[in-house]
């Protein structure tokens, strides 16, 4: 076996799944990434062995069926590249809708993707429900000391707290109408939740407001990331990408 | 008329059921026009799951060569699994593209490829989710024109009363002659409605519109005749031939899926059509002469192919591929380019000789091994001389073993059962064969660690071939020799530990070969199983032989014919047959010929080789074979270093 060349550069990506193509399960994009990353000519580095796999690493990915806006992968190149044509090549060539936003250069020793996530923000929107029945639902779970709820993990059926891990919970139709735009009342819930075992999802706290409350939307919510990284002792959550912007040398944000 | 899109409604359902991708489209290469600003519009659809459509070339080809017409809008529908239609039924969701979610009745041609017949009941779900009339002669002047292509078109009198309109043979040329007869009966404003549409297209003599023709029976249940019912229609029906594949480079940007789907590669057909003569391959009969696309055009399509779609397989399909008088040079210079890059480079199922594991070894030089696969397809020396299969026991084993030799640890094997004068002892042969190939790979490589995969499933006979005579073996007597070979090959159980067996079932080729050579009667069956459920007949989950035979037993003996009679039944060297309307080329008198040589275990050369033995397609069709070698080679490519920002993935 020939050896590899070695990763001299890691580059962290930010990426959304907007639209139709949320529906895109992990394993869906994690094939596109690939095949973008030889569309767009990237020099990958592979690992040793008899099938050498791209360097890919992802944190922690959205449910198939929920959007994002805040998705985030490292890779490790085997040459040196400029970060943000990097991420033009690559958001060229995946589809639209699978759109990468943001590209930094890793700083060395300044620790991995998974050490700066410990949370993600969440937008829940509620088609056919009216804003005051979301409030008092809300309400009702935040009261609550602990919220049981069920879920098929892979392990089978399980039963854990919905309540604890949720840091942040409120109805709050200002910020944006639903996608759709159309007369019927949409209530819309932002939620911050810390990450946890088992993970709590949107999908655990809509099962919290229905054990809660009886909430029973009509039809699918339609959930969004919104953000994911460190939680801060103000409840805001860090881009996990602010800190290798930090560290590098002139610009940032 | 502007048309909405569907999405809206579909995205609601889209949670609650398994794998939404692939209904939302998003895939590199899909094309998404304004409505308003195109005059003809097609919705081409492969009518079975996306995973198994989407990959499928004659689509993809269509629809790339019809979004290059700039007032042509070509988007693409497929069938819709179960839990998805019951709720689409459920909210009044219609049949909708992947591509913009345009309903498919707005469109005017529905196009649907065949590649087999079982994809005719997921056409009448297509139709109903649709709300297009299930029947052709119920639909106004509105609905789509429901036109049918692929291998099964060469007969389409199973689904006559459905469909409008079928195309023969290839579809690059024709798909673009349609859209200029719908072109300009919409610029005259619709004069004459959707028959003098059809008759349009029934005039170009190469489409065939079957409410133009009567069939009569005569009292035995025989065709008695297929004649036009006016007189401006012709009598027979020609297939299409696309001459010079060089011409045609395509798909130049093939459609690459977000889903997980059968194949995942850039495929290149290297030529198009077989003139080895296998009496069984309708798709070698139908695709006459063979036709060669050049080594450099496959090179150029693989290097823009690859730098499109990001894929890191090539398929060099055809339905021989170590025949291309070039192939030795196509395949050391594809490895020579690609020898530095995790490219893998494969030839699909091949003759059994030393020659393709030469071309294997050198497409694999980067280290990319792909499976060997062998098609024998019979397993006595026999039935070979039966099927025209020219392939002896000692040429297959000492094949077999020179793949060992090389490297190859194991091999897959190709065969079928039910084959015209087949008896017990020409399937249990196989499994001897299997021992001695393992013996013998044994001996030649000095270990056990050596495998091969016999596969076998029911033989169907098929249209235009020369076995469309032949009668089908019942479903249990296949079944049993399916059994009989397994025990055969675990008799020694040393030897058999290394040999993989899969079969498939005798029923659902029963029932494939109603579909097959049935006639316009056998369309009452499709729709009465379709109403007692049946959908998906590919799919073993899904296929149900009992509802099969139950409609055909509801249905048939009006007729006074029964599923026996069209599936088991031989035919007479002067019984009409459903499909002699329509024209592939092939001569009836040299099939005929061809089946009569079959049964006294007489062979038929290939004519790329040896002379003409008048078949008929290239007179009939004023055609001829295609072949090189153009002398050329494939050149080095010069790698491109740095970034590149690729095509945009979507077209708007």
């Amino acid at each position: 076996m020939g050896g590899q060349a070695p990763v001299v550069q890691r580059i962290r990506l930010r990426y959304a799944k907007r639209g139709p193509l949320r529906f895109t399960s992990h394993r869906d994009f994690a094939r596109a990434f690939e095949r973008a990353l030889k569309r767009a000519g990237v020099p990958i580095a592979f690992s040793q062995g008899f099938t050498p796999h791209p360097k890919i690493s992802y944190a922690s990915a959205a449910p198939t069926g929920v959007g994002s806006e805040a998705e985030y992968l490292e890779i490790g190149l085997q040459t040196v590249v400029d970060a943000a044509q990097l991420r033009v090549a690559l958001d060229t060539a995946l589809s639209p809708g699978l759109d990468v936003l943001d590209a930094v250069v890793a700083t060395e020793g300044g620790g991995s993707l998974a050490d700066r996530i410990d949370a993600s923000k969440w937008r829940i929107e509620l088609p056919q429900v009216e804003t005051q029945v979301a409030i008092e639902a809300v309400a009702a779970f935040l009261a609550a000391e602990e919220v049981l709820v069920e879920r098929m993990t892979k392990q089978g059926k399980r039963v854990f707290d919905a309540r604890n891990p949720v840091v942040f919970c409120t109805v709050t139709n200002e910020s944006g109408a639903p996608s759709e735009a159309n007369a019927a009342p949409c209530a819309i819930i932002d939620l911050v939740v810390r990450q946890v075992t088992p993970a709590v999802r949107p999908d655990d706290v809509m099962s919290g407001l229905r054990v809660v409350a009886g909430l029973e939307p009509p039809v699918p919510p339609r959930v969004t990331r919104l953000a994911q990284g460190s939680l801060t002792s103000q409840g805001e959550i860090v881009d996990p990408l602010d800190a290798d912007r930090e560290d590098a040398t002139i610009g940032g944000r | 008329m502007s048309v909405n899109s569907v999405f809206p409604q579909l995205e609601q359902l889209l949670p609650r059921v398994s794998k939404p991708i692939q209904y939302v489209g998003g895939e590199l290469g899909a094309v998404v026009k304004d409505w308003d600003s195109t005059t003809v519009r097609w919705a081409l659809m492969y009518p079975d799951a996306y995973e198994v459509g989407l990959p499928n070339q004659g689509v993809q080809i269509l629809y790339e060569v019809l979004n290059e017409q700039e007032d042509v809008l070509a988007e693409r529908t497929y069938a819709i699994w179960p839990d998805l239609e019951a709720l689409m039924k459920e909210n009044g969701v219609p049949q909708f593209t992947v591509d913009a979610h345009r309903p498919v009745r707005a469109f005017d041609v529905l196009g649907l490829s065949f590649a087999t017949e079982l994809g005719y009941t997921n056409m009448l779900s297509a139709l109903d989710l649709a709300g297009i009339p299930m029947d052709s002669a119920d639909r106004g002047i509105d609905d789509p024109i429901v036109l049918a292509g692929g291998h099964a078109s060469f007969n389409p009198e199973p689904i006559a009363d459905f469909i409008d309109a079928a195309v023969l043979g290839d579809g690059e040329e024709a798909v673009l002659e349609i859209t200029g007869i719908i072109r300009e009966w919409k610029a005259e404003g619709r004069p004459g409605g959707r028959d003098e549409l059809l008759l349009r297209l029934a005039r170009t003599e190469s489409i065939y519109v079957p409410r133009f023709y009567d069939v009569d029976y005569l009292p035995d249940g025989r065709i008695q005749r297929v004649v036009p019912n006016r007189p401006d229609v012709p009598f027979r029906v020609n297939k299409r031939t696309t001459m010079d594949l060089d011409a045609w480079p395509y798909p130049k940007k093939p459609l690459v899926p977000l889903a997980e789907t059968v194949h995942e590669r850039y495929a290149v057909e290297i030529f198009r059509g077989c003139t080895r003569g296998c009496r069984f391959c309708q798709a070698g009969m139908i695709t006459r002469p063979v036709r060669e696309r050049s080594i450099t055009t496959v090179g150029q399509m693989i290097k823009e192919g690859l730098e499109y779609s990001g894929y890191s397989e090539v398929g060099l399909l055809s339905l021989s591929s170590a025949d291309h008088s070039e192939i030795g040079d196509m395949c050391s210079g594809l490895a020579e380019q690609y020898a530095d890059t995790n490219v893998s480079l494969s030839l699909p199922s091949t003759r059994v000789d030393a020659f393709n594991i030469d071309l294997a070894q050198e497409l694999s030089r980067n280290g990319r091994r792909t499976g060997l696969t062998f098609a024998p397809e019979g397993g006595s020396e026999r039935i070979r001389k039966v099927i025209n299969k020219m392939v002896t026991e000692e040429d297959l084993i000492r094949t077999v073993v020179t793949a060992y030799t090389n490297g190859w640890r194991s091999v897959k094997l190709y065969f079928m059962c039910g084959l015209p004068t087949e008896t017990d002892d020409d399937v249990l042969q196989i499994g001897r064969m299997a021992h001695e190939v393992i013996k013998a790979g044994r001996v030649a490589t000095g270990t056990k660690d050596i495998k091969c995969t016999v596969s076998i499933g029911a033989f169907v006979p098929k249209p235009h071939t020369p076995f469309q005579w032949a009668a089908m073996e019942r479903p249990e007597v296949i079944d049993n020799r399916l059994r009989m070979l397994k025990q055969e090959i675990n008799s020694d159980r040393s030897l058999g530990r290394a040999i993989g067996y899969r079969y498939h079932d005798g029923e659902p080729s029963l029932i494939e070969g109603l579909l097959s050579r049935g006639d316009r009667r056998v369309g009452k069956v499709i729709r009465r199983a379709w109403d007692k459920g049946q959908r998906f007949d590919g799919w073993s989950e899904h296929f149900s032989y009992a509802r099969w035979v139950d409609s055909a037993a509801e249905v048939l003996p009006e007729f006074g014919v029964d599923l026996d009679w069209f599936t088991t039944r031989e035919r007479e060297q002067l019984e009409v047959l459903p499909w002699d309307h329509l024209d592939s080329g092939l001569d009836k008198d040299w099939l005929w010929q061809d089946w009569m040589d079959s049964k006294s275990e007489f062979e038929q050369d290939d004519c790329r080789w040896t002379p003409c033995f008048d078949c008929g397609v290239c007179p009939s069709m004023d055609t001829e074979i295609q072949i090189g070698p153009t002398g050329k080679k494939l050149l080095p490519l010069t790698p491109v270093a740095g970034l590149r920002t690729p095509t945009p993935a979507h077209t708007h």
